[in-house]
């Protein structure tokens, strides 16, 4: 331990603690702009920046390790003016844009000059006058907005083992760029949005399109329908005050009622239909030799990764589409069908934990219905935009429950939105098909966790079957590494491309730090145990689906409305 | 009256530098055997008492550098030389390795024995490719002899940045990486190129060492100012005589330097400021001219030795017209990592521009002293913390030149 005085308190924090942390055990609050909590010291932007007794230069407090009888001042005169100046430099090249800006009110640099009583700067406002970039139809760039902290750098590269993201030029030119200088779209970006929450401002984020669902609504020809992803409604209270978990379902669904879609379905349903088909699946490939281990495809941001950077192994993914996307070729078949609704006429929104869903839905080839499957997707964030503008509250709002056919789900979809659900899904309902025995406890927990790779080993009927699960794609390429080199001891695979699964998707309301991921995780988990039925073979809405429309998992329908195909991207890679 | 003492220049044109046997034959690698004939905490503990101070800028002792090298625990160790001769109007290091390479490579090879290192890196200013054939040269001679024995020596070009002359960026450019400074602590002699222990030092300053492991500390100490003992090799530009390089004891007075040495100011111009340090350097008034260059005195008035650049001004010269030009230099020489320096060098030029062209107000020179004084503690390296010196001190000391071109 060492002692430290921190504006003039006293203390004893471990060896090796910042005075960041230091001031944060006696109650005082540094102001931080690179600093993140799961990430490694950048000390860039130096508004951190504190007074040690004895040294005429002020010392950055989130790289700064305390030592022995060390005399912080965090807030003298000259800290101020020096934190001041540094906020005026940084606002005198950032566009005074922020009443047009997607983060405004959750912006970090906003906080700081709010706090610091930025009035009149003295510097003359000198912007980039760099074009945006909306190459893609996920995920946009403003660089004039970027502050240059590199927090995005270091999740696309080190969380994401992406590395789409990287530095140009020196000095005042200095700018953060796709790889190589070009566009998004160009880049070996997967779409995945976790930039977006790393970044502290508007530099980046999600291409909306509530203008587009705004005229659907408007227009009386056209019929609204939505479903809505697992990992919605744990996160999206975040949005309008709530607590993490606390938005009641019946509640959501009467407020999406009250924003104007005509009707309200959840993609749990497919979840739930993906089980199924993946299952089944896997068991015809462990029975007639295919190719294995197995990978689950229900994340886009991580198909992206897989045709970009393991295009060798597409053939071990599974064929199985998204529940997204198996949920839009259904809407305008079977579900039109069953409610005498032309499909021409029904548009087709998805609310997504993910940004990676948006350029999904915008593949060709996701156009088995005849249309293109889903209309568009809207994230978590824009349903939490949608909800403010919209004016509800949700204290006095009157529940109301799903429409039918495909708003039926079980335990086992709600888990689809946590690292380990899929697998742990998959896993109650293999059981069951291969044992021909009930599952007594339908807790698989050693698949749970926010940990980046987890494995497991269930026994069935005397084969054991090993299993193993990824979240975050850094975590991904170890094992898919260890595929590439005929290592893999697996048998099956989940990934989600997002750390913690679709919880912590690119869409979800923005998430600095991990804690927040582990916490939507609980809620997930809690919400499971409250469903009366926890596998998805027993949904009863499955069960009428393949009566009536399917016939049988992978069968000739399912082939031609629930399965896909992929290609290797064939980017230039640095 | 001063005199030149020639410490590490004292091989200059008497011997032939692609020659290792001229080296040889005055007595060249003897310093290396001795140094390899004491024990390696004896060794420190006598470079350490020559209060040898480094010659790049920072002037740390540099025995005691090479104490913590020594101290770390590591399979792995390496000496740097730092090379990269950005400062404009410095050229000492190449003096010193045009003319007598093999003293570098003895004073690199006694550090790596002292610190326990077997691979030694030469980081060589991009600008100066006939240095570097030079190095290898004598490298190759060196080893054909066996006089390094296993202490291996590779020379690296550097990236043309000024930022990497910083040792920090300098070992993140050896490593392949962006030239940018790191964070420190860790200091490198604890963790440096590729995490490893790691001494830089500056070539001048490994140019002094086979001289006090050969005459003894004791002597080296008594040379030039107590406190930072020994020679300073200047170079002289600007309005001065005498546009060319000494060796000077380090209790030299500037006055000394520029009027003796200097030979003074060409015609009968007077003199009004000098710059000493390069770039970053202090301008400084007539009325501290009898200042020591010794790294302690000149901190003392607001400067600092730096380099040992030393750039004349006489009284026909524009101080704001020059700041100008100055700043433009650090704007385009930051590295863009932190913010204060970043956005703030660029600000700086605009406002030095501002007031040079007569577009200026008072109140851009408060502001000015305002961001000037903000970036010397707050940014996050050397580079951000020196580059408004120039500024501050000649706002401070020429306010006349400011205050004749405000709008
Ligand atoms: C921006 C900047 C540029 C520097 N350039 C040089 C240089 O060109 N040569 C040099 O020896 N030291 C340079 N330094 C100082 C080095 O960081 C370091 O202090 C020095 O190499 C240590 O060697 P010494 O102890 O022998 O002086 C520079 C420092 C800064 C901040
Ligand atoms: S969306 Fe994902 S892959 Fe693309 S730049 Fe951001 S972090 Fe990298
Ligand atoms: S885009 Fe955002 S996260 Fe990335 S460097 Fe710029 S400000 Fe930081
Ligand atoms: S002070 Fe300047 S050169 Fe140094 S790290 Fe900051 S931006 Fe780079
Ligand atoms: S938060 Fe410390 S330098 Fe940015």
């Amino acid at each position: 331990m060492v002692n430290v005085t921190i504006d003039g308190i006293k203390t004893s924090v471990p060896d090796g603690s910042t005075i960041l942390q230091a001031a944060q055990e006696v109650g005082i609050r540094i102001p931080t702009l690179c600093a993140h909590p799961d990430q490694s010291v950048k000390a860039n932007c130096r508004v951190c920046v504190c007074e040690v007794e004895g040294n005429r230069l002020l010392q950055a407090a989130c790289s700064q390790p305390v030592f022995e009888g060390m005399v912080v001042k965090t807030k003298s005169p000259k800290v101020i003016e020096a934190r001041q100046t540094i906020l005026e430099l940084i606002l005198s090249n950032h566009p005074q844009d922020c009443l047009n800006c997607i983060r405004n009110g959750n912006c970090e640099l906003q906080d700081l000059a709010k706090e610091y009583c930025i009035r009149e700067n003295p510097f003359e406002m000198k912007t980039r006058g760099l074009p945006k970039d909306f190459s893609t139809p996920a995920i946009f760039r403003d660089p004039n907005k970027c502050v240059l902290c590199r927090r995005c750098v270091e999740t696309c590269s080190i969380v994401q083992g992406v590395g789409a993201l990287g530095l140009l030029n020196r000095g005042h030119n200095a700018m953060v760029v796709p790889s190589m200088g070009q566009n998004l779209a160009d880049s070996p970006c997967v779409m995945c949005g976790q930039c977006i929450h790393a970044c502290p401002v508007g530099a980046i984020g999600e291409v909306e399109y509530i203008d587009q669902l705004i005229a659907a609504i408007a227009d009386p020809d056209t019929i609204v329908v939505t479903q809505m992803a697992p990992a919605v409604r744990v996160a999206v209270g975040e949005e309008v005050g709530m607590e993490i978990g606390e938005m009641p379902m019946d509640k959501l669904v009467a407020a999406l009622r009250q924003i104007g879609f005509d009707y309200v379905l959840h993609t749990n349903f497919t979840a739930d239909l993906t089980i199924l088909e993946e299952g089944n699946e896997l068991l015809k490939r462990l029975t007639t030799g295919g190719k294995l281990p197995m990978f689950t495809s229900c994340s886009p941001g991580w198909i992206n990764f897989c045709e970009t950077y393991y295009p060798d192994l597409l053939e071990n993914l599974s064929t199985c589409k998204s529940p997204q996307q198996m949920f839009g070729s259904l809407v305008k078949t079977y579900w039109a069908d069953k409610m005498n609704i032309e499909p021409k006429k029904i548009f087709s929104v998805s609310i997504m934990p993910c940004t990676a869903k948006k350029f999904e839905a915008s593949r060709p080839e996701m156009n088995s219905s005849g249309y293109q499957d889903v209309d568009i997707v809207l994230t978590t964030r824009e349903l939490g935009r949608l909800l403010r503008m919209s004016g509800i509250n949700f204290d006095k709002i009157e529940p109301s429950s799903f429409d039918s056919w495909m708003g039926a789900y079980t335990g086992a979809a709600v888990i689809f939105g946590a690292s380990g659900g899929v697998m742990e899904a998959a896993l109650r309902t293999v059981y069951e098909v291969v044992m021909k025995e009930e599952l007594k406890d339908v807790n698989f927990t050693v698949t749970r966790g926010i940990q980046g790779i987890k494995e497991a080993e269930v026994d069935l009927n005397g084969t054991v079957v090993k299993v193993a699960i990824a979240n975050g794609l850094a975590n991904a390429r170890k094992l898919m590494d260890q595929v590439r080199a005929g290592e893999s001891p697996y048998h099956f695979i989940e990934i989600m491309a997002c750390p913690g699964g679709c919880i912590g998707g690119g869409g979800q309301p923005i998430t600095k730090s991990n804690l927040k991921r582990e916490q939507r995780i609980a809620g997930i988990y809690v919400e499971d145990e409250q469903c009366a039925i926890r596998k998805s073979h027993e949904n009863p809405e499955v069960k009428i689906i393949y009566e009536e429309f399917l016939k049988e998992p992978l069968g000739h329908k399912s082939h031609e409305l629930l399965h896909t195909h992929y290609h290797a991207k064939n980017k230039k890679l640095i | 009256m001063a005199e030149e003492i020639r410490i590490v220049l004292r091989n200059y044109g008497k011997i032939d530098p692609l020659k290792i046997d001229d080296y040889l034959a005055i007595g060249g690698y003897e310093a290396l055997i001795k140094a390899r004939s004491m024990d390696r905490e004896e060794l420190i503990e006598e470079v350490k008492k020559s209060k040898l101070r480094g010659r790049g800028g920072a002037g740390f002792n540099c025995g005691q550098k090479w104490a913590f090298a020594y101290g770390a625990q590591a399979d792995q160790k390496y000496v740097v030389c730092n090379a990269d001769e950005g400062e404009p109007g410095t050229y000492k290091d190449r003096i010193i390795m045009e003319n007598d390479p093999h003293t570098l490579l003895e004073g690199m090879a006694i550090c790596g024995y002292a610190i326990g290192a077997n691979k030694g890196y030469i980081y060589c200013r991009g600008e100066y490719p006939q240095v570097t054939q030079i190095l290898n040269t004598a490298i190759a001679q060196a080893k054909e002899k066996d006089v390094l024995r296993d202490f291996d020596i590779e020379v690296k070009s550097g990236a043309g940045a000024y930022v990497c002359g910083e040792e920090t960026a300098l070992i993140e450019s050896i490593e392949g990486n962006r030239g940018e400074p790191r964070i420190r602590p860790p200091f490198p002699p604890v963790s440096g190129l590729w995490q490893k222990p790691t001494i830089v030092n500056n070539v001048e300053t490994f140019a002094n060492v086979p001289v006090i492991v050969d005459k003894g500390a004791d002597y080296y100490a008594s040379i030039g100012a107590p406190a930072y003992p020994g020679t300073k090799v200047v170079t002289l530009t600007g309005d001065v005589n005498n546009k060319t390089f000494f060796e000077v004891p380090t209790n030299t007075t500037i006055r000394e330097v520029i009027f003796q040495f200097g030979g003074g100011i060409p015609g009968d111009r007077k003199f009004k400021a000098v710059q000493i340090g390069g770039n970053s350097g202090a301008f400084i008034s007539a009325d501290l001219l009898d200042t020591p260059i010794a790294f302690d005195a000149m901190t003392s008035i607001g400067s600092a030795l730096g380099s040992g650049a030393i750039f004349v001004l006489d009284e026909t010269r524009d101080i704001v017209d020059v700041i100008t030009r100055v700043a433009k230099f650090f704007e385009d020489e930051s590295c863009g990592k932190c913010a204060p320096c970043r956005e703030g060098t660029a600000r700086m030029y605009e406002l030095m521009e501002k007031l040079n062209s007569g577009q200026g107000s008072a109140n851009d020179i408060v502001l000015l002293n305002k961001l000037g004084r903000v970036m010397s503690y707050s940014c996050l390296c050397g580079l951000g913390q020196a580059a408004p010196t120039p500024v501050l001190t000649t706002i401070e000391r020429f306010s006349a030149d400011y205050n004749a071109k405000l709008m």
